[in-house]
């Protein structure tokens, strides 16, 4: 009896729940719905699709929101899903930066016409002109190294040289990679093509396919850590990815050698930012970019995720700093993607995961 | 008059078969459209890997499910051991952990550069454990995923046709091994070839344990072609190799599903004397059901935890796992979720009345009907992957007719969550469908007919007594799609619009940055939801027939 | 007048052969119980269900109190017709109590008048105890009795009772089949019932029709459906029956086998006729010099059935009183004691012995 009693005011207890439940959403979607039907809203506000991590990205847009008032709302994806989602989008997208951790996408997206020329002084005298697109469709804001790591109790950097090297027979089994899936790594490949050739690169990366110790990993961190394990000896990857690390667990016996010191310098990557074609907030957002490549906000931009400032004038974080100085490669970074289709098709080639 | 009644009644049938056969069309109709050179360089480069891959998936995972949950079942069914009654319910546990989930927490633990292997590197003990980020690792790791379905199958049929069988060969003196595979196996294969299928369908349409590991599949080929290779045609036309291996599962699913008709499956299961266990295989079978439950269910819940504290305060910047954003987040998941959940309940419920009353009109045709049916709730088998291409095909189209036809730039419905839900109807419909028949079925004519005859009008008798009766039905059909939405990986990834993250994308964003800590929060609570639908189905039913 | 009046009532389903009733008319007076007695697919669940009004017919008449159920165009509903109902498997509401259950029809009357006459009920039918259990809790033969306490609480003008213990074991059955009976007499009420039992229907009903293949072949008191088949199916389907040839003499009356009979239907000289005979119409002498031999036994408590092989081969069964023990082999002569003739066409007799 008192089992049935609880049943009925349990029952009671779930409708009305369920009717709160019913109200919440129906409430939420009158919030929700006009955000994605259009993009018609405040004046005061900017919409990103960012490539560049929540939390590296949130504390920029924070810091703009508290200096001016001006709202920014983000997603943020991969760069491919976030581009595929503008081509789809058209007229009707609500974003009015696209940000990527990649010129090549920046690249791409120009291509395909969802990105916007911008005139505006401010951005071509703050940002070298290899860091940008040549008809200023999109900009760099920070350069990411991608490099040489490796075990220091088991190489010495006398022994390295450059990224091609690392195919020689006496890394074999040595090596460790990020899987070819990731876009820096498509990058590299592309900047080699423009660099090397087609023929050439392949063979480096099939060489490189050789030398592997174990399967591709698929972040940058789990590289270093094989080769901090002693799985490995060698690995590329990017530099704040080792400031990371070496903040953490700072007795790793790991370091970055700068390669290719003696031609064409270090593969660099730009996180980097565009306007996009059909921008609601085109003024605001033009202010935000420059105001991003400022030197108050360049250090925040970089130093947030230990990057190298876009902006010559403004000097890296200390800690960054004592990695030592590089001769980077000044291909201009449309090479990244005009190549980029090339690079994965090669890799898949090569048999790079 | 007499032919157009069957037309105006079956036509809920036939919008929810449309619904959930367009993408499929799309699919199939996208070899109208030329052939890309992303196709081919795919089809070259790709496929045979990718084919090789699933084959080998497809073959170590059903091997292992059917060896895990078929012992696992016959232990828990026919011996006592310590603990017997707890596993019976704690081994569908791992039912709540999306395979993804129990991918990475697998991953990050047990991985070359993991915490495990670290640990045995540095004590210099020159024990390697085999490399998990192989075809062997992503197979144990589905297979400890997927078992329970396997397990929840085959204990049902040796509780309702083996025992009794069981219990004859044992008075004719046979040991219980060899019953095992003389009568108690053969008599519930329909049912175990069920789970079974259920786990390959579940191994074809995965997603995330496969991108996490890095394991090339049609799935992540069809993925890659849209978001790499920017070609939506090729992906579509990929999509449909795998279309091809879902329809030979379905085939064999339906030929297991006829046999397990002509069982007696229906008999409730009758009181079991089962044969207490001694000496060392008591202790045995009571650690084999630890150890599979401790690397399925425990160690990934507890490491969960562990990672989602570390998550709270790990990251550079001063972010924590636990923020507004993570709320919303939540909110957007649960509003997602709910939206689902309410519309196919909603077709669900015309599915079921329309089913119904077709049936009786059309006495003649039952097959027609039950044939729309099973066309309608076709989609569970169908991968997310698939339905997401599909999807967003289908709205394109639409909405370039749509805007051509009313003369107006712009898009109607890209970019809003249309696909999404059209792929979540079209993939969970069955779910809905199935638990209000279920309690349909209860209502038997002569319940409403009495209520007839003691003076109720049908009003009533659908206020009194059809509602009071399906209600249950209707709420635990709802709650399986909300949970279910909520997991729910590609659809969402691939088709949500500007602003609809959910929990299950932010994962995935994680996991494929090797950020484990900060998956660890939202996975967490995934499993917890994921609980509710294991309780409804171990859980007593109320009512007898 | 009659209560229940049917009259020259078809239907047949769409998609099927042949028809489920075939013009079928009776009547019952109020206060009597009739029971439609047949096979399956007889028919007989069809007539209660166009009586209940499930069903129109396609042609003929329903009344219910004089009043044309189905007058073209404006068809009494089920819901208007105050016909209580008891299904086979009763039909309770499984989300509702007993007490729910019996007040379900009651909605018209008060809370307090309600109640009162849900626990009237519940003691008509003895389970004063059981208001706030639910079904599955009760046991089949107290399922039937909330599901005939639920039927009669609304004073519903006749009672339906769709074969209401056919689900029940069978010592149940009987015991049921009395609690009914009385509970039927004691309220008086009027009610028809569907069976497939013979002994159900004889014990039960005050008229027995016996339907065939949708077609009504007979319908009478029980004791002249026993005695006084009109077909042989009727003879064959209420009881155990031997049919013997026989020939009319020049005497008038019937010769057989096992002795003569009356021509009490005034059959013509010289037809091919049969004489239906029950068991218990056959009664038989140890007699060494008999022509018939017992070639087997059955024992069944209270009597003891024996089969008979007489000189002609032909087989006819008697019940003996259970003390009148005779061996198998035992030489036999035939005494009848039946105070009816019943006699058929013998060509008649071939779809009862297929």
């Amino acid at each position: 009896m008192i089992l049935r009693t609880n049943l009925i005011s349990m029952k009671k207890i779930f409708l009305r729940s369920v009717c709160c439940g019913v109200m919440f959403v129906v409430g939420s979607f009158v919030v929700h719905w006009p955000h994605v039907l259009s993009a018609a809203n405040s004046e005061n506000e900017i919409v990103v699709y960012s490539a560049r991590m929540e939390q590296l990205i949130k504390p920029v847009f924070d810091a703009y929101t508290k200096k001016t008032g001006v709202q920014i709302r983000f997603t943020t994806d991969k760069e491919g899903p976030l581009l595929q989602r503008l081509l789809s989008e058209g007229a009707n997208t609500p974003a009015d930066l696209f940000i990527t951790v990649d010129a090549g996408m920046l690249w791409k997206a120009a291509k395909e016409g969802v990105l916007k020329k911008v005139h505006s002084p401010t951005l071509t005298a703050n940002i070298p002109a290899h860091l940008r697109d040549p008809n200023n469709q999109w900009f760099g804001f920070s350069i990411r190294a991608r490099t040489i790591v490796y075990n220091t109790k088991k190489v010495r950097p006398s022994d390295l040289s450059t990224y091609e090297a690392l195919g020689e027979p006496k890394w074999k089994k040595r090596l460790c990679l990020r899987t070819s899936k990731k876009v820096y790594n498509q990058s590299l490949t592309a900047m080699m093509i423009a660099n090397l050739g087609m023929e050439q690169t392949e063979k480096v990366i099939s060489s490189w396919i050789k030398n592997l110790a174990t399967d591709v990993f698929s972040d940058d961190t789990q590289v270093m850590e094989a080769i901090a394990g002693g799985i490995c000896d060698v690995g590329i990857v990017n530099s704040y990815y080792y400031g990371r690390l070496i903040e953490k667990k700072p007795n790793s016996p790991l370091a970055l050698f700068w390669p290719n010191q003696t031609d064409r310098g270090v593969h660099v990557n730009i996180t980097g930012a565009g306007l996009t074609k059909h921008a609601k907030h085109e003024k605001a957002a033009i202010l935000f970019m420059e105001w991003l490549s400022s030197k108050e906000a360049q250090n925040l931009f970089a130093d947030l995720n230990l990057e190298y400032p876009a902006n010559p004038t403004v000097a890296p974080d200390p800690k960054v700093a004592q990695w030592g100085t590089f001769k980077q490669d000044m291909i201009n970074m449309e090479n990244a993607g005009r190549l980029q289709v090339d690079a994965v098709k090669l890799m898949d080639r090569a048999g790079y995961k | 008059m007499r032919r157009l009644i069957p037309l105006v009644t079956d036509a809920p049938l036939y919008l929810v078969v449309s619904i959930t056969a367009a993408p499929l069309l799309v699919i199939l109709f996208s070899w109208w459209t030329p052939v890309d050179d992303i196709f081919i360089h795919l089809f070259k480069t790709g496929l045979s890997e990718v084919m090789i891959n699933t084959m080998w998936l497809l073959l170590g995972v059903g091997i292992g499910t059917t060896v895990l949950g078929v012992s696992l079942a016959w232990f828990t069914t026919t011996f006592d051991f310590p603990g017997r009654s707890f596993f019976d319910w704690a081994l569908v546990l791992p039912l709540a952990i999306p395979t993804y989930v129990l991918a990475f927490v697998s991953l990050s633990l047990f991985d070359r550069t993991g915490p495990i292997q670290q640990f045995l590197w540095e004590q210099g003990s020159g024990v390697i454990l085999p490399p998990i980020r192989s075809t062997g690792g992503i197979i144990w790791v589905m297979t400890l995923a997927l078992y329970p379905y396997v397990y929840l199958f085959a204990r049902n049929g040796f509780q309702t046709q083996g025992v009794r069988a069981n219990e004859v060969a044992r008075s004719l003196g046979k040991h219980p091994m060899v019953t095992l595979f003389k009568i108690t196996l053969p008599m519930s294969r329909p049912m175990i070839i069920s789970g079974l299928m259920l786990v390959l369908m579940e191994t074809l349409s995965d997603f995330g344990a496969v991108s996490i590991f890095n394991y090339d599949t049609f799935t992540t080929t069809i993925y890659k072609a849209w978001f790499s290779l920017f070609s939506l045609n090729a992906a579509a036309k990929f999509s449909s190799f795998l279309v091809l291996l879902v329809f030979c599962l379905v085939f064999l699913e339906e030929a297991a599903r006829r046999r397990r008709r002509y069982t007696p499956a229906d008999k409730p299961p009758a009181p079991v004397v089962r044969t207490a266990l001694t000496g060392i295989p008591r202790i045995g079978v009571a650690i084999y059901c630890i150890i599979i439950l401790l690397f399925a269910f425990i160690i990934p819940v507890v490491e969960l935890f562990n990672k989602a504290s570390m998550g709270f305060d790990s990251f550079r910047g001063g972010r924590s796992a636990f923020d507004l954003r993570y709320l919303g987040l939540l909110n957007r998941s649960i509003l997602l979720a709910t939206m689902a959940a309410l519309l196919t309940t909603g077709l669900g419920l015309l599915l079921v009345y329309s089913e119904r009353i077709s049936a009786q009109l059309a006495a003649d045709a039952p097959l027609k009907t039950s044939l729309l049916v099973r066309f309608a709730t076709l989609g569970y088998a169908l991968p997310g992957t698939i339905l997401a291409v599909g999807g967003i095909m289908l709205v394109t189209f639409i909405d370039h007719r749509l805007t051509n036809g009313l003369g107006i730039t712009g898009s109607l419905m890209t970019g809003t969550i249309s696909a999404m839900m059209l792929g979540y109807l079209s993939r969970f419909i069955v779910l809905s469908y199935n638990s209000i028949n279920v309690a349909m079925v209860r209502i038997t004519p002569h319940i409403s007919e009495a209520a007839r005859s003691l003076g109720a009008t049908p009003l009533r008798i659908m206020r009194k007594i059809q509602i009071p009766l399906v209600r249950g039905g209707i709420f635990s059909g709802a709650l399986l799609v909300f949970v279910d939405v909520m997991k729910e990986m590609p659809i969402t990834l691939m088709t949500r619009p500007f602003g609809w993250d959910t929990l299950a994308v932010q994962i995935f964003q994680f996991t494929s940055e090797g950020s484990w800590e900060q998956a660890a929060l939202p996975s967490l609570t995934l499993v917890f939801l994921g609980l509710i639908p294991v309780i409804l189905l171990t859980r007593p039913t109320r009512f007898r027939h | 007048m009659a209560l229940i009046q049917l009259a020259n009532v078809t239907k047949r389903y769409p998609h099927a052969n042949m028809a489920a009733v075939t013009d079928v008319s009776f009547s019952v007076e109020r206060g009597k119980v009739l029971a439609l007695l047949g096979p399956s697919g007889s028919g007989k669940t069809t007539l209660l269900r166009l009586i209940a009004g499930f069903e129109s017919p396609d042609s003929g008449t329903v009344l219910l109190g004089g009043l044309n159920m189905n007058v073209p165009g404006k068809v009494v509903p089920t819901e208007n017709r105050k016909v209580g109902m008891v299904f086979q498997d009763g039909g309770l509401f499984p989300h509702l109590t007993v007490h729910q259950n019996i007040a379900f029809g009651l909605h018209s009357l008060g809370k307090l008048e309600r109640d009162k006459k849900v626990s009237e009920m519940l003691h008509l039918v003895s389970l004063s105890r059981f208001g706030t259990t639910y079904p599955h809790e009760l046991s089949g033969g107290q399922q039937q009795r909330v599901a005939l306490a639920r039927a009669l609480a609304p004073n519903p003008i006749v009672l339906l009772l769709d074969e209401p213990f056919s689900s029940l074991d069978p010592d149940m059955r009987t015991r049921m089949r009395e609690e009914v009976h009385t509970i039927l007499r004691g309220v008086g009420i009027t009610a028809i019932l569907v069976t497939h039992d013979h002994e159900e229907a004889f014990a039960m009903a005050d008229q027995v029709a016996v339907l065939n293949s949708g077609r009504l072949e007979q319908l009478d008191t029980p004791e002249m459906v026993y005695h006084l088949p009109q077909t042989p199916f009727v003879a064959d389907f209420v009881g155990s029956a031997d049919f013997i040839k026989g020939e009319i003499k020049s005497d008038g009356a019937i010769h057989t086998e096992i002795g003569c009979f009356q021509n009490q239907q005034n059959r013509d000289q010289g037809a091919d006729i049969v004489v239906m005979v029950r068991p218990d119409d056959v009664h038989l002498v140890p007699d060494l010099d008999g022509s018939a031999t017992i070639i087997s036994k059955q024992f069944r408590g209270s009597e003891n059935l024996y089969e008979i092989s007489l000189a002609s081969g032909q087989i006819v069964h008697s019940s003996e009183n259970s003390l009148a023990v005779y061996t198998v082999g035992t030489k036999v002569r035939i005494e009848l004691t039946a105070t009816h003739t019943v006699v058929f066409r013998e060509d008649t007799l071939t779809n009862v012995l297929a």
